[in-house]
């Protein structure tokens, strides 16, 4: 799977002008309010019809301005799941569910239906109106009702943006299993770190129309210049399970050491996505005797960025990046400076999801 | 009914509900298409399109009639044409009283239906797109529907209003009993016969109550269309 996109729009005042290529998995469209996320989702579902520029997805061109192409939205089969859910308010639960399936080429069978309502747990809710449905109800029809159209890829529009904390907790899952079961590319827009971490496999991050960084999700997330004006969200890197100890402790492997963690409930060899909050790292020039952290990692210091009083410093342990946020005048005292040895003391490991 | 009314005065009620009815029901299709060229598409010449469609709103009635009367009498040309290819006629004839009807409530028509049409998502119409809905599928399935309790609302305050068109029918198609007398006319047929005062009264209050009754049935309509 693979998606080329390169626009060029004016819209009042706003330009957009952008370019990206994303290969497979969930691809995070990260920026501020007002970058242009929306009229880029806009332009690759065929709602927005750009000036100038060329999109594929998986080699099939939906849009090439030079050569006077533009596949109608109805032809393109990209779902889109909105921010504000979209569901027909005169069907059914069921019927919407359905509205994409019925227009499908190629038909999802009762299995993938029934293993959609499962995944999303809509099976309650089949015959109810949209108008009697939770915020978050309403976003597990809309993504169910994307799904069952049997896309090419699907697009996600901020689509936890008008939910509360709890209802966005109630959804998240759903899109992990999603991403992890449905093998379909997503292109997911966020502005929530959080999400981001959670879900991208790659992050394209756009800022007043343009594309400023894209790149691997585990290289960008700690990268300390990557997100300008957004703190470095922490490292996230893929960890296996290497050992369930008697102490009620298991071992997680990666490249660079060893994470001892709670005990966990997946088997041995199990890859899992682990992330290191950069606000739970502290950082020692001597190895620490005597500390109650399970877990300091021996790195090597590699880019530091001064941030008003604080301080993100960019950290080789291994092959593995790792980002420590830390006050300037620790940094100071330290004298932590690109090159510098050092010991990460870990506070705190979340284990985000198994990958895959 | 026939206990309560005379003959004539049926004869009266039906041929105007028939003439109404008609008359907004033909229109109802031209008055969706007109309302989604200006509620939908963005032309050149717009504003000159809405102000042809809502001339009948503003000129007199008996110039509409009158205008009728020169492009659809037996010698106009639209109305010899007719007359010739298809043996349609509309001079003093139940049918050019609805055509009268329809012409005048077209606007009523239009304004409701493209009120209803603005009030409306287009968001869910781009969500049926993404859904692989293309434009006919979409306009049955999604716009329509959607639309339909403000096309009813609309169609009801039409037919309402048509109950009460006098001008335009009697220039275009005369006051004949039984062919073109619908409830005004008799109103005004029984207020030039010498003492048809009582006749008049009891047609006016006929009228009122058939005027409260559609209007009660839009507002109803309304009012379900913006839940």
């Amino acid at each position: 799977m693979s998606l080329e996109v390169s626009l060029q729009h004016r819209h009042g005042a706003f330009v957009l002008d952008a370019s990206f290529a994303t290969h497979g998995g969930v691809t995070a469209l990260f920026g501020p309010s007002g970058a242009g996320k929306t009229s880029v989702v806009g332009a690759i579902a065929g709602l927005l019809r750009p000036r100038k520029g060329r999109i594929a997805v998986n080699g099939r061109l939906l849009l090439d301005t030079e050569m006077r192409l533009f596949v109608p939205a109805a032809a393109r089969r990209i779902a889109v799941v909105f921010q504000d859910a979209r569901l027909f308010p005169h069907m059914s639960v069921k019927d919407n569910l359905l509205f994409g399936w019925r227009r499908a080429n190629t038909k999802a069978d009762g299995a993938t239906i029934a293993h959609v309502v499962e995944l999303l747990g809509l099976g309650g809710l089949l015959t109810r109106s949209p108008q009697r449905l939770s915020g978050g109800e309403k976003s597990r029809v809309a993504l169910g009702r994307a799904l069952l159209a049997s896309p090419d890829m699907l697009l996600l529009d901020e689509p936890l943006a008008s939910l509360d904390a709890a209802r966005r907790n109630e959804i998240l899952p759903y899109l992990e299993r999603l991403a992890r079961e449905a093998r379909l590319p997503m292109l997911y827009v966020s502005h929530s770190v959080e999400e981001v971490a959670r879900l991208a496999d790659e992050i394209v991050v756009m800022r007043d129309g343009r594309v400023t960084t894209q790149g691997p999700a585990f290289d960008l997330l700690t990268d300390v210049d990557a997100i300008v004006g957004v703190p470095p969200l922490g490292a996230v890197f893929e960890a296996k399970v290497a050992e369930h100890r008697a102490d009620g402790l298991s071992l997680l492997a990666f490249d660079g050491g060893v994470l001892t963690v709670r005990r966990l409930p997946q088997e041995l060899g199990t890859q899992l996505r682990v992330r290191l909050r950069a606000e739970d790292i502290m950082l020692a020039r001597e190895e620490p005797r005597a500390i109650s952290a399970n877990n300091v990692l021996p790195c090597i210091v590699h880019a530091v960025r001064a941030s008003g009083d604080e301080a993100d410093i960019q950290l080789l342990c291994g092959a593995t990046r790792l980002v420590a946020r830390i006050t300037g005048a620790s940094r100071e005292r330290l004298g932590l400076e690109p090159g510098v040895a050092v010991f990460a003391i870990v506070k705190s490991v979340t284990v985000e999801r198994e990958a895959g | 009914m026939s206990e309560i009314l005379s003959p004539a005065e049926s004869q009266a009620l039906l041929l105007s509900l028939q003439v109404s009815g008609v008359a907004i029901s033909c229109a109802l299709p031209f008055a969706f298409l007109a309302a989604l060229l200006l509620a939908r598409v963005r032309f050149v010449g717009k504003s000159l399109v809405d102000g042809i469609i809502h001339l009948p709103l503003v000129l007199p009635p008996v110039a509409v009639g009158y205008l009728l009367l020169v492009a659809f009498g037996s010698r106009g040309p639209l109305g010899s044409w007719l007359l010739h290819n298809f043996g349609v006629r509309f001079v003093f004839s139940w049918t050019g009283a609805a055509l009268a009807s329809a012409l005048i409530t077209f606007p009523l028509q239009v304004r409701a239906i493209r009120l209803a049409l603005e009030g409306s998502d287009t968001g869910l119409d781009e969500a049926a797109g993404t859904l692989g809905a293309r434009a006919l599928d979409r306009l049955l399935n999604i716009t329509l529907p959607l639309a339909w309790p403000g096309i009813l609302s609309g169609a009801i305050t039409a037919f309402a209003a048509s109950l009460g068109e006098f001008g335009a029918i009697i220039t275009f198609v005369s006051n004949i009993p039984g062919q073109t007398q619908t409830l005004p006319l008799a109103i005004y047929a029984a207020l030039q016969a010498p003492g048809g005062e009582t006749e008049a009264a009891r047609l006016c209050a006929l009228s009122i109550l058939l005027a409260l009754v559609f209007m009660t049935a839009g507002e109803f309509a309304r009012r379900r269309a913006r839940q």
